[in-house]
């Protein structure tokens, strides 16, 4: 069944969290609210997570790999070149001193932990990413936009609904 | 008097923040061209000790660091106040922060650059920077992993790339708007390529918003830890009025302090020359006005601590120092630091005064001038006043090479901060859109539940 791509773009979020809200709980064949529905928005809005329901976040665990992988990196670069005692002879000091490598141990966590952070950024968001398959430029200023995909013969119910919202603009692509 | 106008249309601010990217006033050309003239001073003084040597900036046995460590410091502590002011309100969630919070990030980042120039021009021997980089030498040797100089080296360079980062990061949705919004040529493509494609899509907000916040909380205790590694420089050794406890949050404290009042000289030179003044309003200048003021009471308590400390301890040599530097050939400049740091922001208590932009002017400048004299009264007078006799009569007055390099850096980091704002934008849209979004949410319930007519808000 060919898939067919549709824009519609609303100018506040009260009438697009509307349109969502009507999309999520009506039964559309070949079109799945959690798969095939895309809010766009210029700004960071909670009430768009409310009305898309819950979608897990797995940046954290980047984080915690990337911060845990840097300190233990750190520390055990550190160690390993204290330990080459035979070339450094440290006449009766401890060969891994504790306190003094624990500045850079905690040096790396930080850094780890950043960049892995931004790594999964980037893998989690889909960054670097070509551009959808339609696109309004108005997004980046003052409207929203819900980018759906479905069968083709279910086009015309989603563009209604579209429409009972009081979409400003409805784009529409065929898809693959 | 409110932080911003919660009635300006979002378009409004796409077109106002775009424009400034093509025409500011001329005064930005001028601020250019000036920092220019001032940063080729430093080049000329940098390429003359080259080829002459560290002799010509009256660098000498026991003044081995001179104005070029005591301006490291500078630059360092100025770094302070953008990204951790920033990553601090960003988890508090004031909003007002918004405007402000880009241009103070970039200021974090070409401070350090600025820092950094300066451990090299130091060493004399541009090439031997390497020596600070975690490899071994050829017989097996690493760098000494226990030394506050490594520390420092891998602090900064952690602190420079973290900031880096957490700019990008907080930039990527307006380097969106720019690839949107401007015409085609060579801006337009450079923000196709460093927006990376960003769309404002549900799972693109989703993940950016865990990804700022966290990295937010790294760079607080980062940022801390950074100024107390570059006290460690000294506290770490065994130097009279060097050798104190408090110098780490000493330090901080300054570092935040001299970062501040650098916000408040940018914000108003930013809002004149690239008509920010819807967004870079008075109200805020107020708020950041009233921080600085608190932390400048911070650090002049810090500084009482840390000469009673040195005082009551009967430490002989440090009580000398700490004489030397009230009495000495230093005397000007401490008394310098002690009335342009704890005297003049004195200033800002005065609720007239947090909003007169000539007197803010004059008095952040005045403030800095009074943070970088701290440092320098940091490092010159324990060097001419050590533990060993024979350091006692050789006080150093910094030679014009030094002068020239430590003027002329005002004018790099003005040069790449001046370019940075009119390359990208200084003012962050997508977040002044959220504040004027969220607070006319706000004063909308307040209205609608009759509490703003009866005067019972939230404050």
């Amino acid at each position: 069944m060919s898939k067919r791509h549709l824009l519609a773009v609303f100018s506040n979020f009260h009438e697009a969290e509307a349109a969502v809200t009507e999309l999520r709980n009506t039964s559309i064949k070949g079109f799945d609210s959690n798969e095939d529905m895309i809010v766009k928005s210029p700004i960071e809005h909670p009430e768009v997570e409310e009305f898309l329901g819950d979608k897990p976040v797995y940046v954290q665990w980047f984080t915690l790999f990337g911060a845990l992988m840097g300190g233990l990196l750190g520390f055990f670069l550190i160690s390993g070149a204290q330990a080459n005692f035979y070339a450094q002879i440290k006449g009766g000091k401890p060969i891994v001193p504790f306190p003094p490598n624990f500045v850079l141990t905690y040096e790396m966590f930080i850094l780890g932990g950043v960049y892995i952070t931004v790594l999964g950024f980037l893998i989690c968001a889909g960054l670097p990413a070509k551009r959808s398959p339609l696109y309004t430029s108005k997004v980046s200023e003052d409207q929203i936009a819900i980018l759906v995909k479905t069968d083709e013969e279910s086009a015309g119910v989603l563009k209604a609904i579209f429409t009972k919202h009081e979409a400003l603009e409805i784009q529409e692509e065929a898809g693959k | 008097m409110k932080d911003i106008n919660e009635d300006i249309a979002w378009a409004k601010i796409n077109t106002d923040v775009l424009r400034s990217l093509e025409s500011p006033r001329k005064l930005y050309w001028v601020i250019v061209f000036g920092a220019l003239a001032v940063f080729s001073v430093a080049v000329g003084c940098e390429v003359y000790q080259y080829n002459m040597g560290m002799g010509v900036a009256n660098m000498d046995n026991p003044h081995v660091w001179g104005l070029y460590i005591a301006t490291f410091i500078f630059w360092i502590g100025m770094s302070h106040s953008g990204t951790l002011l920033s990553a601090i309100l960003h988890l508090m969630h004031a909003d007002w922060r918004k405007p402000i919070y880009r241009f103070a990030e970039a200021m974090t980042t070409f401070s350090l650059m600025t820092a950094g120039l300066f451990v090299m021009v130091h060493l004399g021997r541009l090439w031997q920077f390497y020596y600070s980089l975690p490899y071994p030498n050829d017989r097996s040797l690493w760098p000494n992993f226990q030394s506050p100089l490594l520390w420092d080296a891998m602090a900064i360079f952690t602190y420079l790339s973290s900031s880096v980062i957490f700019l990008f990061v907080g930039m990527i949705p307006d380097l969106a708007i720019c690839r949107d919004h401007l015409h085609a040529g060579w801006r337009k493509k450079l923000y196709t390529v460093l927006a990376l494609g960003w769309e404002g899509t549900d799972r693109q907000w989703r993940n950016f918003r865990v990804t700022y916040l966290t990295i937010a909380c790294f760079l607080i205790p980062l940022a801390v830890s950074v100024h107390s590694i570059v006290a460690s420089d000294f506290a770490m050794s065994q130097q009279p009025g060097w050798h104190v406890t408090s110098f780490p949050p000493y330090f901080v404290a300054g570092a935040l302090y001299s970062g501040c009042a650098a916000i408040i000289t940018l914000f108003i030179i930013l809002r004149y020359t690239f008509k920010f003044e819807e967004y870079m309003t008075l109200a805020i200048l107020k708020k950041t006005v009233r921080l600085t003021f608190a932390i400048a009471m911070v650090w002049t308590y810090l500084n009482a601590v840390e000469f009673a400390s040195v005082w009551y301890s009967h430490d002989i040599a440090s009580k000398e120092v700490l004489i030397q530097k009230a009495t000495g050939p230093y005397a000007i400049a401490w008394w310098g630091m002690i009335f342009c740091g704890s005297v003049v922001p004195l200033i800002l208590a005065f609720k007239r005064f947090q909003t007169n932009i000539p007197v803010l002017l004059v008095t952040s400048l005045l403030l800095n001038l009074g943070m970088w004299l701290e440092r320098w009264m940091i490092v010159a007078p324990t060097f001419s006043h050590g533990i060993y006799p024979w350091t006692w009569d050789h006080d150093q007055w910094p030679s014009w090479v030094q002068w020239g390099m430590v003027f002329g850096s005002f004018g790099w980091f003005t040069l790449l901060f001046m370019v940075f704002c009119k390359v990208f934008p200084s003012v962050s849209m997508y977040e002044v859109k959220e504040m004027v979004y969220h607070r006319t949410l706000a004063s909308k319930k307040l209205e609608d539940s009759g509490m703003q007519e009866s005067g019972k808000g939230a404050h």
